[in-house]
């Protein structure tokens, strides 16, 4: 192991008085998948939002590691050149496609940065060199062979709007895919889904893990799949980390029943200290 | 409703009530708008009383009503089903895109020798429109940003070109691109600060810009000439020739031998304009199939999303506001030229209307939509000038028909800038 691909130190974010995460630290190691758990509002979307520039955190550094040895101080940088240079690329909790445009329009957006290159911003693809030309063909190529993985192939010239939930959540899946990720980090993936399409997507999941060398950072609340795929996982509650290790350690945590069941006891007193 | 079943006694009664509830309507309204008259009388004016006109106004809504209700849907239904069944709206696809783009180039081609030269010269408008309208669409129909100041570049691109002209003596082919340049600038510096406005706050603030502008022409007297404007701006010149009366070989009619006439130059202007056109049209065809066309469309779909697969809206926004504007620029500039005359009264948020009205009635991104509907609102207002009293009238109606039967414009459909097969069968 060549450490962490990531390495979230002491973040933390304030909306107001409103303290979302609070002072979390967990390290994301390359080639595994990542669930962060928790109970509604544990700010585990907050977390993502901080990773993916969608927040400027209040504190804390998210240092990301790229294969060369390179390090990006991620909590400098917009939102869209976190995913341009330091290729973190994420997906929504309410689904975010273009809905009017193809299936196979919204995998080539998601190729935009290069293509763009290609084409010399435009110029040469209005002249048709054939360098554009040969860029496009071979983003198609990548576009059409996630479209086989996710299964989707059939539909790639209908409209993304027009597909079933499901398949959306899969095209989802595969435009961040298409962005060439280092870091994808799915916001449940597996929300709405039915039994038969959470294992496809576990599926998915595992294969991307394994073919390409990518890490996944997971924020789900099914915990069959979080247990069943996850190589390790970070608990939050009320914007603190309360476990973090691997399922078997995190499933046997007191402190993880507790946030998920509650003891009235102890309840009172999180609640006391909550509103602090 | 109740036409939907067999007129039986309730539903008879229904019907008569609701043609009461129209006939009633159309007496309150028809009081204040037919039942005065201002006359001129001994004693000055005075007003005289049509109660006649106003009981017609009531007694035929309420007739009307009644035989629509008893009927039932089946007449406006029938009218709204044969419309939309027209051949040309219906499966609208690429291939009779293609084909009717081509025959309408052709028509445009030879159109100057199909009438006189006030034919060409009402066409040279509605071609001025269609490149507004196409220029327009980038922003609008493409990217999404509701812009009501259009007209403002349309009349940068008029000024920069009057200006440079008068004062440098530069060609009209030198200050058409410079008139570009100059008009996507001001794209740019408006893009700027609404780059986080969406929507109904974005389109504020256009609308102030496009006011702004005009304004800026009536006061900047000694560079814009005010409100006076700028006269004997001059007109453009093939290669040289100018078109003017006299027979030296510097003359178009001189050069060629042919006595001169002053259609000469309004066929000229005409080809002139058609060959903006088509390379407008052309460029955005093509634009709208490249990384770009598809980044501006992606960020009318979802803001949010295109950041995070690494779009950077803001330079997506401004290339869009820089092209839209740059086309503005060329059709000004040409504008400026045919006229010979510009003054800040051919700029006003009316023109930005017309031209917007161009781009929704088209259907968004529809080029063809684009010249049916500058055809409808440009050219047909020309061609019936006699009946100018009714233009509004008439645009009320056509607007009213476009909402209920084609409320995505005539043309809607979307041409897909990739597609799989295509591609495999290459």
């Amino acid at each position: 192991m060549t450490g962490s691909l990531l390495c979230i130190e002491d973040l933390t974010m304030r909306f107001g008085g409103l303290t979302a995460v609070d002072d979390l630290s967990f390290n994301v190691a390359p080639n595994e998948i990542t669930a962060i758990i928790g109970p509604n509002g544990a700010g585990k979307t907050t977390v993502f939002n901080c990773l993916t520039g969608f927040y400027r955190p209040t504190s804390g550094k998210l240092k990301l590691t790229q294969p060369n040895g390179k390090k990006i101080s991620l909590e400098r940088m917009n939102g869209y050149a976190i995913a341009r240079h330091a290729r973190v690329v994420r997906t929504f909790q309410n689904i975010r496609l273009f809905a009017g445009m193809s299936v196979l329009e919204n995998l080539m957006i998601a190729q935009h940065v290069p293509l763009m290159r290609a084409s010399l911003y435009s110029i040469g693809g209005l002249l048709g060199l054939a360098r554009y030309q040969r860029a496009e063909r071979e983003a198609v190529e990548l576009a059409s062979y996630w479209l086989e993985k996710v299964n989707l192939i059939e539909s790639a010239d209908e409209a993304a709007g027009s597909l079933s939930y499901g398949a959306r959540r899969r095209l989802e899946i595969a435009r961040a895919m298409c962005a060439s990720p280092l870091l994808l980090c799915l916001d449940e993936p597996a929300a709405g889904l039915n039994p038969h399409e959470d294992m496809e997507l576990c599926e998915l999941l595992a294969d991307i893990r394994r073919e390409y060398n990518i890490a996944i950072l997971l924020i789900e609340h099914d915990m069959g799949i979080v247990m069943r795929i996850s190589d390790h996982i970070v608990v939050l509650d009320h914007g603190a980390c309360i476990a973090d290790g691997k399922p078997a350690e995190v499933r046997a945590n007191p402190a993880v029943i507790r946030a998920y069941l509650g003891e009235p006891a102890e309840d009172d007193v999180q609640v006391q200290a909550g509103g602090e | 409703m109740a036409g939907n079943y067999a007129p039986s006694t309730s539903s008879f009664a229904i019907a008569l009530r609701e043609a009461g509830i129209a006939g009633f309507v159309a007496v309150l309204l028809a009081v204040p708008l037919l039942g005065f008259r201002l006359v001129d009388s001994a004693q000055g004016l005075s007003l005289d009383y049509r109660v006649p006109w106003v009981i017609f106004a009531g007694v035929g809504v309420f007739c009307a009503r009644l035989i629509l209700n008893l009927t039932g849907s089946s007449i406006v239904g029938g009218v709204q089903r044969s419309v939309s069944q027209i051949a040309i709206f219906k499966r609208f696809n690429g291939d009779w895109e293609r084909i009717i783009g081509w025959v309408l180039i052709g028509l445009a081609f030879v159109l100057p020798f199909l009438g006189d030269r006030n034919l060409a010269d009402r066409a040279t408008l509605v071609l001025i429109y269609v490149m507004l309208g196409t220029g327009l669409s980038i922003v609008v129909g493409l990217a999404g940003l509701l812009d009501l100041g259009y007209v403002a570049f349309y009349a940068v691109g008029a000024y920069c070109y009057a200006i440079l002209a008068l004062t440098f003596g530069f060609s009209f082919w030198i200050c058409l691109p410079l008139a570009g340049l100059f008009a996507a600038s001001f794209g740019i510096l408006l893009g700027f600060p609404v780059l986080r406005l969406r929507g109904d706050y974005l389109a504020i603030v256009t609308l102030g810009f496009g006011e702004i502008v005009r304004i800026l022409l009536i006061n900047w007297q000694n560079l814009t000439g005010g409100p006076d404007g700028i006269i004997g701006i001059p007109r453009p010149t093939l290669f040289g020739l100018e078109f003017r009366i006299g027979d030296d070989a510097g003359s178009f009619a001189g050069f060629f031998g042919i006595p001169f006439s002053p259609a000469h130059r309004i066929f000229f202007l005409y080809y002139l304009a058609l060959t903006l056109v088509l390379i407008t049209v052309f460029f955005v065809q093509r634009i709208r199939r490249l990384p770009i066309g598809r980044a501006w469309e992606a960020l009318r779909e979802d803001e949010i999303a295109c950041r995070s697969l690494g779009l950077n809206p803001t330079t997506i926004k401004l290339s869009a506001f820089a092209l839209g504007a740059s086309f503005a620029g060329f059709a000004g500039s040409f504008f400026a030229t045919r006229q010979g005359f510009i003054s800040p009264e051919s700029f006003t948020f009316i023109e930005s209307a017309i031209i917007l009205a161009v781009v929704v009635l088209g259907g968004m991104g529809s080029l063809i939509g684009i010249v049916f509907a500058a055809i409808l609102l440009v050219g047909l207002p020309e061609w019936f000038r006699e009946l100018e009293q009714f233009r509004m009238l008439a645009f009320g109606t056509v607007m009213v028909l476009v909402v209920i039967w084609r409320p995505h414009g005539l043309l809607s459909k979307r041409a897909l800038s990739v597609r799989l097969n295509q591609q495999a069968s290459q």
